[in-house]
């Protein structure tokens, strides 16, 4: 049943394409006709809810980044995921869906803030995890999982007590064994090694 | 313009003067409640504005609880993150042991004995009790019924020594495995479960005589905080709340997981969407999980009790690990490498004591997810705060957040 219904959405829309998925029916969307779509799912095809929002960072493909919608049909009870390719720039950008599901705001917030996405029309796009003035992206790939040093958000604690913020070290970070290769060559370890015994903490630059 | 005087009939409201309009405001106070504050529930902030008692407007602040869970999640293996998963909504650590296993098992395709399965429902419905208990106890608090709470805490301390026979721990559980649990039940557990559910049906009955018709309890929720179908729906609220609201959404029943499809229940549905409704909601949905833990205790399969088949995923019993080879080797490969997982995406939605939570997994194959979104309900039910309370009263805003119900270390991850 769910093959005949994403047949039928790909005749019905030829801007549509096949996404490999393990469960719920899943296409690609262009971003220029993304909310036309998104719009025509909601008011015709009963996806009236945007469960989740979320990106995801491919590192070395073009685009480098993805935004993922998880639509789910109330009346009767099954998911679509879209997905939808940013403008291949950077800061990467795409049309933003406050317009139809008003939870999409905070959504895009998170994923403007821990990936730098510029969601256009957002009415008031800023940080919501992170604090405002945070300068980096971290869950961006080539942010190490130990993170970067940076100024105490407040300048004036930081001037009184003369202290920057010092997150607790991680030393590589939780370790398992390198995925491939001879197990006997290695000793697990950790996959972010940007920060351990030997290396110093990555500075802002 | 103080000497001057107006004469103004009630229900002129509309015909007043701009000018006198003008009068009427008062100057808007900002007023700043929370991070730490009794009513927020853990670190919520508050940017209040306010004309007199009303509330203008309304900014929450989140994300003092931020620990970068997803971060941490990539750079792991499937097994290892379970203990994380504890510190989500750590109301109900159990409810979302389930739900990530669950997740990466869809990812890998692997279904479990039935016996793991039941024994992950009674997990997930005693959760939802002691998330309920809290939830219903400290709203009371926030409506000033001090005594509420000690009741779902007596209660709630009787559920922790349950789980801390089954688990180990009272609080950070981390009780599934990928493709199974930690370890069977142990005796004469499922006896205690019971004992502990004869003793507390009466008391259920008690905190509702209690509160539910309590005419100052009656006085400060109805009619308050109301949120329609559509707002719920468009805000993506999830949930006892978006069940308050009139819809009928819960997973259990339409997209049924861990054989929830076996058991009779019903799910509650409000029909105004005010506190009092998401009251009602919460206390009859902890009579409904009694109702389901008892029929699963009955009806519970014997059998194994984790996915035997599934070798390079669910680590074999440690006797076997100190006497057989392969199984030793199996083990060391689990530990070092991590269960492995096929290449796909694949998203998972369990109906959580605070709403749908999600898990969103992007594998490339491999030990190690490529990356893992929470969906975490809390984070949007929040959303909604700004509009709901609009216009509301000051001394409403605790009322609805506590009618709310939500866990900043689920929405902040």
């Amino acid at each position: 049943m769910q093959d005949e219904f994403l047949k039928g959405l790909l005749e019905s829309f030829e801007y549509l394409e096949e996404r490999p998925s393990k469960d719920w029916p899943s296409v690609k969307c262009l971003s220029t006709r993304l909310l036309e779509f998104l719009k025509q799912m909601r008011d015709e095809r009963g996806f009236d809810m945007l469960s989740d929002l979320t990106a995801v960072d491919w590192q070395e493909e073009t685009p480098r980044f993805t935004v993922v919608y998880h639509l789910y049909s109330t009346q009767k009870h099954n998911y679509l995921r879209v997905a939808s390719d940013c403008s291949d720039e950077e800061p990467p950008s795409i049309p933003s869906v406050t317009s139809l599901w008003e939870g999409a705001d905070w959504h895009e917030r998170e994923a403007y803030d821990m990936f730098g996405i510029i969601f256009t029309g957002h009415p008031d796009l800023k940080r919501i995890l992170m604090w405002e003035g945070y300068p980096y992206h971290p869950l961006r790939k080539d942010f190490p999982l130990a993170g970067k040093e940076v100024e105490l958000p407040a300048a004036d604690v930081a001037e009184a007590t003369g202290e920057k913020v010092r997150p607790a070290p991680m030393a590589g970070g939780p370790f398992h064994a390198p995925q491939g290769g001879r197990m006997s060559a290695s000793e697990p370890r950790g996959s972010d090694e940007s920060w351990n015994e030997k290396l110093e903490k990555p500075t802002g630059e | 313009m103080a000497n001057q005087v107006k004469e103004v009939s009630i229900g002129d409201v509309v015909n007043r003067s701009v000018e006198f309009e003008e009068d009427l405001k008062g100057e808007i106070m900002n007023i700043n409640v929370g991070p730490s504050h009794p009513s927020t529930h853990g670190v919520l902030r508050l940017k209040v504005e306010l004309d007199g008692e009303a509330v203008v407007k309304v900014e929450p602040v989140v994300g003092y609880l931020h620990r970068g869970d997803e971060k941490i999640a990539e750079n792991m293996t499937y097994n290892q993150f379970i203990p994380y998963t504890d510190r989500l909504d750590y109301i109900a650590p159990l409810a979302n042991n389930v739900a990530y296993v669950l997740a990466v098992e869809k990812l890998a395709g692997l279904e479990v004995p039935p016996r793991c399965q039941a024994i992950r429902l009674i997990c997930c419905e005693l959760a939802r009790i002691s998330s309920h208990l809290l939830g219903v106890g400290v709203y009371g608090m926030d409506t000033g019924a001090l005594t509420v709470f000690m009741y779902t805490f007596t209660e709630r301390e009787k559920l922790y020594t349950l789980f801390e026979q089954l688990t180990g721990a009272r609080f950070t559980t981390s009780y599934t495995r990928i493709g199974g649990l930690a370890r069977d039940l142990p005796e004469g557990w499922l006896g205690n479960v019971l004992n502990f559910l004869n003793q507390f049906e009466p008391v259920v009955e008690e905190i509702d005589k209690l509160l539910t018709r309590n005419r100052i309890f009656y006085d400060r929720t109805v009619g308050v905080g109301a949120i329609s179908k559509e707002e719920a729906i468009s805000y993506g609220i999830t949930g006892p709340n978006l069940r308050a609201s009139g819809v009928a959404y819960d997973l259990r029943k339409s997209n049924p997981y861990c054989g929830y499809e076996q058991y009779d229940f019903d799910v509650p549905v409000g029909s105004k969407g005010d506190c009092y409704d998401r009251w009602l909601v919460r206390m009859e949905e902890i009579r409904q999980s009694v109702r389901i833990v008892r029929q699963a205790i009955n009806q519970i399969p014997d059998g194994p009790w984790y996915a035997e088949e599934a070798k390079k995923i669910y680590a074999p019993p440690k006797s076997k690990v100190l006497s057989s080879m392969e199984e030793l080797i199996q083990n060391f490969m689990l530990v070092t490498e991590g269960p492995q997982m096929p290449a796909g995406e694949v998203y998972f939605e369990a109906e959580n004591p605070k709403g749908s939570l999600g898990f969103y997994i992007v594998s490339k194959g491999g030990g190690v997810p490529y990356r893992l979104k929470i969906r975490a309900p809390s984070f949007c039910n929040l959303s909604i705060l700004p509009q709901l309370l609009k216009g509301c009263m000051v001394a409403d805003i605790p009322v609805v957040l506590g009618s709310i119900d939500f866990v900043l270390g689920e929405c902040d991850r």
